[in-house]
């Protein structure tokens, strides 16, 4: 027995070695940073320990900006990008013709290099010495005016910004899902027709319990994935986001660390260290929710 | 209520596109279903029985002819308009439903001047559970419960809503043999309890032959026979009839009528009266052979087989159209003497004659 146990944990030792080195030492340091006050990378000292540095970051109006930003983010992105991509699941599903083509297309942003995504958003979206853009000209083709959605107004932009985060993160949520519904057993379908369940029911009674543990997948890795946005945001506004004031709490740290701002780690750790609490805080309420509706 | 068929046929398109043309799955069905009988619907796999029962039920749609239920012309309702029940092979319970709201869910779909109180529904789906005996295991999911009460639950789920019809398809191929023994007679049960007209389609010969009041034999999409399950078995109307019912299956040969007598080889073996001078297929059961030394069937012996009850003999004839033909016995029979050759005479109302070209029955006289 003990030494089956000393076999299991050989076999674990390379996993536990990386995860030590890479995972769990960092974590710890930056706990360790964030209660470091006045704490120097060069010299390697600090003057004392205590709750400065996360005063000063939940104080910081960048840094409330970046919360606010990352929040609307979250709360727009997630359940559009959910519900759409159900909806065009469902579509998928259901049609026999052009089925393989319409996955196609719909899966392309996936394996489309980000820069590439960029550049059509830019097309689409922003002001040129030669263009408004392509969704200024349909709308100056309806009589409405010239929106200037990059540097713009706070809700244009926020507008583009949720319009890409949804677009990007469509492709993985349809492909889960039209997996999904193809998994459903077709019988079950054909029993509630003999049954004489409407359409409407069978969908709510049969298909959504039947995908709902996929659905609490997606809604969770979302609102994760919508948390620790950044790269696309810098993607569209450039790397000074707070000065366009689309920052979000990855970027804020990042800026922190390494932007124009930056060299103070201890304040990057705060608000790491917020940023893990608020993501765990979320994922909890989540799970506790998904396993509530799935026993009722 | 009975269930008539009128020229019921049922095309598909090849699927394979470079052929084209259509797959007929049930080709031209004409026969009526009594009132308040369990009928069960017989062929090999993909005979065309499930498309049939899916005809019947609603699922698909006939490419041509009329499905009446009684006087109603049922040929274009939607399964839930026919008062239809359904017990599918895989019996499709909702497996996120306890046994109880599974057993509710069709009533909770009807409409208007149907619709029923809670406690109405509670009282009905009770006793649909009751009727099935699953009363105690309401609460329980389906992935808590075995194959058989699961195939109650759909049995029950199928009665609730107090169906004109009940489906059944192959109700019994998920369940392991002793099971199978046990569902069969509940499910023929429920059926005089309710008196509903129910069809349930099987592959498995036993099955049917043993509680259903007739059986519909298929093959390849074309209705071969239908009657009481004795009658289909002691008067096959063709070769395929005959060999598709019955274990062991019915031994055939190769024959010879000449002057009235039934030839295999050069021994003529029984009297066949009637019948005009022809080669034809001589198909006998494995009970119609009597033990007997001056038989004048002469057989290779290859082995005895004693099963208790009775005993298999396992021999050879130069007419048989398999290597071995089966013969059943009674076990009191004088088998351990026998070596080498053993010799039979026949039960004539055992042997069937069928036409060379045709494979239809010939009917003949024994005396």
């Amino acid at each position: 027995m003990y030494k089956n146990s000393a076999k299991a944990w050989l076999y674990l030792l390379p996993a536990l070695i990386f995860l030590s080195v890479f995972m769990i030492y960092p974590l710890f340091d930056v706990m360790i940073y964030s209660v470091e006050e006045g704490y120097n990378s060069a010299s390697q000292t600090y003057f004392g320990v205590g709750a400065y540095n996360y005063r000063y970051v939940l104080r910081d109006p960048y840094f409330l900006q970046a919360v606010k930003n990352t929040f609307i983010l979250v709360i727009i992105t997630v359940p559009v990008s959910t519900g759409v991509a159900l909806l065009i699941s469902l579509g998928l599903n259901s049609i026999q013709k052009l089925r393989d083509l319409f996955q196609t297309i719909f899966f392309l942003p996936y394996v489309t290099n980000t820069l590439a995504v960029g550049l059509v958003f830019m097309i689409l979206f922003k002001k040129t010495p030669y263009s408004d853009g392509f969704i200024n000209l349909i709308i100056n083709a309806f009589g409405g005016s010239t929106i200037d959605f990059i540097e713009g107004p706070y809700w244009a932009k926020m507008f583009v910004m949720c319009f890409y985060t949804v677009w990007v993160v469509m492709p993985f949520k349809i492909l889960i899902l039209t997996s999904a519904l193809a998994s459903v057993d077709k019988d079950l379908y054909k029993a509630a027709k003999v049954d004489g369940a409407t359409s409407f029911r069978i969908f709510r009674k049969i298909t959504l319990p039947m995908i709902s543990p996929m659905i609490f997948y997606l809604i969770i890795t979302g609102f994760i994935g919508a948390f620790k946005a950044y790269s696309d945001e810098v993607a569209i506004f450039g790397t000074n986001l707070n000065a366009a004031g689309m920052n979000t709490i990855v970027g804020y740290v990042y800026d922190m660390l390494y932007g124009d701002s930056g060299g103070y780690p201890s304040y990057a750790s705060a608000a790491a260290l917020i940023l893990f609490a608020i993501v765990l805080t979320i994922t909890c309420i989540n799970l506790l929710a998904s396993r509530k509706t799935t026993i009722s | 209520m009975k269930i008539v068929l009128e020229h019921l046929t049922k095309r598909y398109p090849n699927r394979n596109k470079k052929i084209g043309g259509f797959v007929v799955a049930v080709d031209d069905f004409n026969f009526e279903i009594p009132d308040g009988q369990l009928i069960g619907l017989l062929g090999p796999s993909g005979c065309g029985k499930s498309t049939t029962l899916n005809m019947i039920c609603g699922l698909e749609t006939p490419t041509e002819g009329k499905i009446y239920f009684g006087d109603d012309d049922v040929t274009e309702l939607p399964p839930e308009k026919r008062g239809v029940g359904m017990v599918f092979q895989s019996y499709a319970l909702y497996p996120h439903l306890t046994v109880r709201q599974n057993i509710m869910f069709p009533l909770e779909n009807l409409k208007g001047a149907q619709k029923l109180t809670k406690e109405e529904m509670e009282r009905r789906a009770q006793e649909a559970a009751e009727m099935v005996q699953i009363e105690r295991l309401m609460d329980n999911k389906p992935s808590e419960m075995s194959g058989g009460q699961q195939q109650r639950v759909a049995i029950a789920r199928a009665l609730v809503k107090r169906p004109r019809v009940l489906l059944l398809d192959e109700p019994l191929s998920n369940l392991d043999a002793r099971l199978r023994l046990q569902t069969r007679e509940e499910i023929r049960r429920i059926q005089q309890e309710t008196k509903i007209t129910t069809v349930f389609v099987t592959h498995d010969q036993e099955e049917a032959m043993s509680i259903s009041d007739m059986i519909v034999v298929m093959s390849a999409g074309v209705f071969q026979q239908m009657g009481k399950p004795q009658d289909v078995y002691d008067h096959p109307k063709n070769l395929f009839v005959a060999k598709f019912l019955g274990t062991p299956a019915i031994n055939v040969f190769d024959g010879t009528i000449r002057d009235g007598k039934l030839y295999l080889g050069d021994d003529a073996v029984m009297n066949a009266g009637g019948v005009e001078d022809q080669d034809v297929y001589v198909g006998i059961r494995p009970e119609g052979f009597i033990l007997d030394d001056d038989g004048p069937m002469h057989c290779g012996l290859n082995r005895v087989e004693v099963m208790g009850r009775d005993t298999t003999v396992v021999s050879t004839h130069p007419s048989a159209q398999s290597d071995m033909i089966r013969v059943i016995i009674p076990s009191e029979s004088r088998t351990a003497a026998l070596e080498n050759t053993v010799n039979f005479s026949l039960k004539p109302f055992k042997v069937h004659l069928f036409d060379k070209e045709t494979e239809e029955a010939i009917p003949f006289l024994s005396e």
